[in-house]
């Protein structure tokens, strides 16, 4: 997966729990929840989200690593 | 109509599922309607086929109005009128009764004299005007006994007798209300009051003339506007009303959840992401668990006395993104598994920003919790659902100095938070319901 495509699925993901939600108005390194105003249920179902539609399993102690968009892009970009 | 929520005057039919002919099963959804705060699935409580539908889609009508006519199948029942039933006879038909509503039983066949009577509101109202129930036909679904059944016969007695009826059969009207009723054509008969003594007023009238208007409406952002607008009074009014009514005091303590937290971390560890618990399930479950040792904080308070409930049922605030914030019930909370509680809370999140929430989640929640803490508040004291005595808040978990046994160390605290009415509990006994949450959250394995 690129760069691109990434954050093209974060978007797609994103848009299903927080449909109002810009991607464009959050920095790199910036937490994605409080950026966002998602609460940890709204979180933990973009994860899942990007989980289910990669088929990548994400173990629960890479949660955190998911945080930012930075996060989210290098995970998912060096997963397979 | 249903009630669905004790702040809902009227609601729109946006879309049928059925279709006269169709069979029926009592939990199917029968029709989505809209509200001022949110999307509803309109379940059925009876078996039975679908005769008439009574309302068409985009119409707007007021609780209580008769939705569709559908035969019941068990073979004693009559066919007739019935509203499309919302709910298990929980707790909720007890409090939509006290508001007036029709409330809705279980389908079941009438056998032997005795008049089946639901509400223990009823009853009471029954005692009260001194109408022998057993003499009574019921109008409501299953032919039980509704509010509306007591006050006819009670009012029929009178009329026979020629005494007057002690309270609450024909509702007075101010000379305003009266007048403005004759200028929009409102038929004041038919109204319920919401004024003293139940009294119609100016507000009744003009809702009435409201609902009875076909909307009329440009352009999807106006629609939008008016939905924000709609579900802001609609918010304002129920608070106002609690506040008024509700005689609140608040406590606050804080607890470490240190224990929690650590036994989370475990219990994450070998789950895949899908599986994941939240710290907010735990602090549910434990207040859901508290609640069966303090029951003066579940249940209902109607008509001038605490109706406790047996079964929890939470309801959990959720902040929709447009706005506003609705608060749909989990429903026998102590009896679920931290993972059922989580698969449960994460479904009605989602259905609840989606605007798909069921008409049983959204009417009997017995207690409410709100967590703000995931928003970064440190505390929040609620502002009590009536007909409901208490509200459960939870703030942010953060780290702080912790004193204890002589020794000074960090730990992750939660504040939890108690809104209570006064009417029903004291103090004391809030207290006792914190204390419980506290320690029941010491003990994670076994919640």
């Amino acid at each position: 997966m690129t760069n691109v495509e990434a954050l093209q699925l974060m978007r797609s993901v994103l848009a299903k729990v927080a449909p109002e939600a810009d991607l464009g108005e959050v920095a790199a390194g910036e937490s994605l929840q409080e950026a966002l105003d998602l609460d940890s249920f709204d979180f933990l179902t973009f994860v899942i989200g990007l989980a289910e539609s990669t088929g990548i399993e994400i173990p629960d102690r890479d949660f955190a690593k998911l945080s930012t968009v930075e996060g989210c892009v290098a995970y998912l970009t060096s997963a397979h | 109509m249903p009630a669905l929520g004790a702040d809902m005057e009227a609601g729109k039919v946006v879309q049928w599922l059925v279709k006269p002919g169709d069979e029926v099963h009592r939990g199917d959804i029968v029709a989505l309607v809209e509200t001022e705060k949110s999307t509803i699935e309109v379940e059925i409580f009876q078996n039975g086929t679908v005769d008439e539908l009574v309302v068409p889609e985009g119409q707007r009508v007021p609780v209580g109005a008769v939705l569709a006519r559908v035969t019941a199948r068990e073979p004693t029942s009559v066919p007739g009128p019935v509203p499309v039933a919302t709910t298990a006879p929980r707790a909720g038909a007890a409090a939509r009764e006290a508001q007036g509503r029709p409330s809705e039983t279980e389908v079941a066949p009438t056998v032997g004299r005795h008049a089946l009577v639901e509400s223990p509101l009823v009853r009471r109202l029954a005692e009260r005007l001194g109408v022998d129930l057993d003499a009574v036909q019921g109008s409501g679904v299953g032919a039980s006994v509704t509010r509306a059944d007591v006050e006819r016969a009670a009012s029929a007695r009178a009329k026979e007798s020629g005494h007057p009826v002690p309270m609450g059969a024909r509702p007075s009207s101010s000379p305003f209300a009266r007048r403005l009723a004759g200028e929009l054509g409102v038929d004041l008969a038919a109204l319920r009051g919401s004024g003293p003594g139940g009294s119609v007023v100016e507000k009744d009238v003009r809702l009435a003339a409201a609902a009875a208007r076909p909307e009329e409406r440009t352009a999807e952002g106006v629609a939008v506007e008016d939905r924000q607008a709609a579900m802001r009074r609609a918010i304002g009014a129920l608070m106002a009303r609690s506040k008024r009514e509700i005689p609140h005091y608040y406590l606050s303590t804080t607890i470490d959840v240190s224990a929690a937290v650590s036994w989370l971390g475990e219990a994450n560890l070998d789950r895949p992401v899908t599986e994941r618990l939240l710290l907010p399930i735990m602090l549910l479950k434990a207040a859901a668990r508290a609640v069966k040792r303090v029951p003066e904080m579940n249940g209902f308070f109607v008509d001038g006395a605490f109706v406790p409930s047996e079964a929890v049922h939470l309801g959990v605030a959720i902040s929709q993104r447009s706005g506003g914030v609705i608060a749909p019930a989990i429903h026998d909370v102590e009896q679920l598994s931290l993972d059922e509680l989580m698969v449960w809370m994460r479904d009605l999140v989602t259905r609840a920003r989606a605007g798909r929430l069921r008409s049983s989640e959204i009417s009997d929640s017995t207690i409410t919790v709100t967590n703000l803490g995931d928003l970064g508040v440190d505390s929040v004291f609620g502002v009590i659902y009536p007909p409901q005595v208490a509200l459960v808040g939870f703030g942010r978990m953060r780290e702080q100095p912790w004193a204890e046994n002589g020794m000074l160390g960090v730990r992750p605290c939660v504040v939890a938070t108690l809104s209570a009415d006064h009417r029903v509990s004291d103090g004391i006994r809030g207290g006792r319901f914190l204390t419980e949450i506290d320690h029941l959250l010491q003990e994670p394995g076994n919640l």
